[in-house]
């Protein structure tokens, strides 16, 4: 699958394929949830997932992470799969650790000794602006710090993947656009291909190099949409005309996709 | 401390008492019946020595027994939590053995270990055991179902999601076991020493309470209600405060404002 021709050398250069669904069908008893599902993610690429609710965008990134099984069809990934981080919708930070003991978490898995993933933790706090929470616990730190930490920790073990499952959708706008700024800009220091799932068309927009827009039962591709604003993109881009053109075009897009059910 | 928070519970106090001395002037009640508040202090101080050492005992009882409980119960409930199977099967028994009234277990006890100490230790534990087990089993398997699933992308060993996430998860459970314990611990001692006490100089509340009312000395026996209650509240303020320094940081229960 074409990647878009603007997409800049920060991103991983060759278009070697870093995740590929091929016919991938998921039933849940008598349910097909996916059917026939095919997608190539190539290194360095940005790719959202949009879809009606229940469409099986969740499931997706499950089968992927290997946290569920497909019932048919083939998932390969680049590499092993720890290469690949899952960061959940909720954060899922362990409340009795504080931010920096909670990005450790995945170093402390992996057998890294304790200085050296101290040392590393504060790094990755520090690369997404909480330097000064490090020691403040879970229930201390509002909804989008609590998404850095958990951005942080996914970053620990630098993935080659990372796979997002509507990590913002519990914020509010403007914190929901610096995130989405603040993502883009982790991703120049920390090259990822990121697999990002989310309910927003302009966040979608904002972030990706193509957009799968999904329709439901049973989840498939309605339709591909390439994106090629030029990274870095930065919050002007939100007052760019051909910006909301694609924001209006992608809205239609999903609309369509949501009528398929109905 | 704030005039609104000690004030109410001083005053209900001292209209409690006023309310007591009321009705024995009232109804004329005498005094073995129903000892008015200076009688129950007066018992206290005359029987000072026989009563502190034997709070003493008491007290070293359901030490020993609470932390006999927390240790068994913690034990039996990562046993439990270790297995689906072994929780189906052996759950139903233990909670079987809890309806068992510990009283009913009393002869046993004392045939087992003869009378005295340890006898009444056994009570107080078989009492206070049980609501750590149920409690800390009940922690130990609801463990988040998103963090487990955090730990599984990143291939954390059996033993490393034990240590690092069930048994930190489980804490409050245990905790909230622990202090139910806590209230029971005491109540077992007494109970303990009551029915299965010796008189010699182990001699607990329990064993002073056939004593005292041998005796006929209800005053005294007042004074007993009155030190059980206050071993009582030291024991769970002790557990609360232990309590809340393990769980400050982060969780519901220990902010404040609670
Ligand atoms: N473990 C499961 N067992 C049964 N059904 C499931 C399970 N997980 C998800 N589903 C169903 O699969 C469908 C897709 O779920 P999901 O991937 O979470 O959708 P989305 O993320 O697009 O909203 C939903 O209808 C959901 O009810
Ligand atoms: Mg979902």
């Amino acid at each position: 699958m074409p990647v878009a021709g603007s997409v800049r050398s920060i991103m991983v250069s060759s278009h070697h394929i870093a995740a590929a669904f091929r016919d991938v069908t998921k039933r849940f008893g008598e349910t097909a949830i996916l059917e026939d599902f095919s997608l190539e993610v190539a290194g360095g690429e940005f790719v959202s997932i949009i879809g009606p609710s229940g469409c099986g965008k969740t499931t997706l990134l499950r089968l992927l992470a290997g946290l569920t099984e497909p019932s048919g069809g083939e998932i390969t990934q680049e590499g092993q799969a720890g290469r690949s981080a899952y960061i959940f919708q909720d954060a899922t930070l362990l409340p009795w650790r504080t931010a920096l003991r909670n990005v450790e978490l995945p170093l402390q898995l992996a057998g890294v000794s304790r200085d050296e993933r101290r040392q590393r933790a504060e790094e990755l706090l520090k690369l997404v602006g909480l330097s000064d929470a490090t020691l403040k616990y879970p229930r201390q730190l509002s909804g989008g710090m609590k998404m850095r930490v958990s951005l942080a920790r996914g970053l620990a073990l630098q993935p080659s993947l990372m796979l997002l499952d509507e990590p913002f959708g519990a914020l509010d706008a403007m914190t929901r656009n610096r995130l989405n700024e603040e993502l883009l800009d982790l991703r120049e220091r920390q090259p990822f291909t990121a697999l990002f799932v989310t309910h927003s068309v302009s966040e979608a927009v904002f972030l990706s190099n193509r957009i799968v827009v999904m329709s439901g039962q049973p989840g498939r591709i309605a339709v591909v949409e390439t994106i090629d604003f030029p990274y870095p993109r930065k919050s002007a881009l939100r007052e760019q005309p051909e910006y909301y053109e694609k924001v209006a075009k992608v809205t239609g897009l999903l609309h369509q996709a949501e009528e398929v059910v109905a | 401390m704030k005039a609104r928070f000690w004030l109410p519970p001083v005053l209900a106090g001292v209209l409690m008492m006023a309310l007591w001395y009321a009705v024995i002037a009232a109804f004329d009640i005498s005094p073995y019946v129903f000892p008015p508040p200076h009688e129950i202090a007066k018992a206290t101080v005359d029987k000072a020595g026989l009563l502190f050492s034997a709070l003493g005992h008491t007290a070293w009882a359901a030490v020993l027994g609470f932390a006999l409980a927390v240790t068994c119960g913690f034990a039996i409930a990562v046993l439990l939590a270790s297995s689906g199977l072994l929780k189906r099967a052996f759950y139903p028994w233990v909670l079987a053995l809890q309806m068992v009234p510990v009283v009913v277990l009393i002869p046993v006890f004392v045939i087992w270990f003869g009378a005295g100490l340890p006898s009444i230790v056994a009570i107080t534990f078989m009492i206070s055991f049980f609501p750590i087990v149920a409690s800390t089993t009940l922690g130990l398997v609801s463990t988040d179902h998103g963090m487990r699933e955090l730990f599984e992308t990143y291939h954390a060993s059996r033993w490393q999601e034990i240590f690092h996430l069930r048994l930190p998860y489980a804490l409050p459970h245990f905790l909230t076991g622990v202090k139910i314990a806590a209230t029971l611990a005491p109540i077992g001692a007494i109970t303990g020493d009551l029915l299965a006490g010796t008189s010699n100089f182990e001699a607990g509340l329990g064993y002073l309470i056939l004593l005292f009312r041998q005796q006929f000395y209800p005053a005294a026996i007042y004074a007993i209600a009155l030190l059980s209650a206050v071993l009582g509240f030291v024991f769970v303020a002790s557990v609360q405060l232990i309590a809340w320094l393990a769980l400050r940081h982060w969780h519901e229960s220990s902010q404040p404002g609670e």
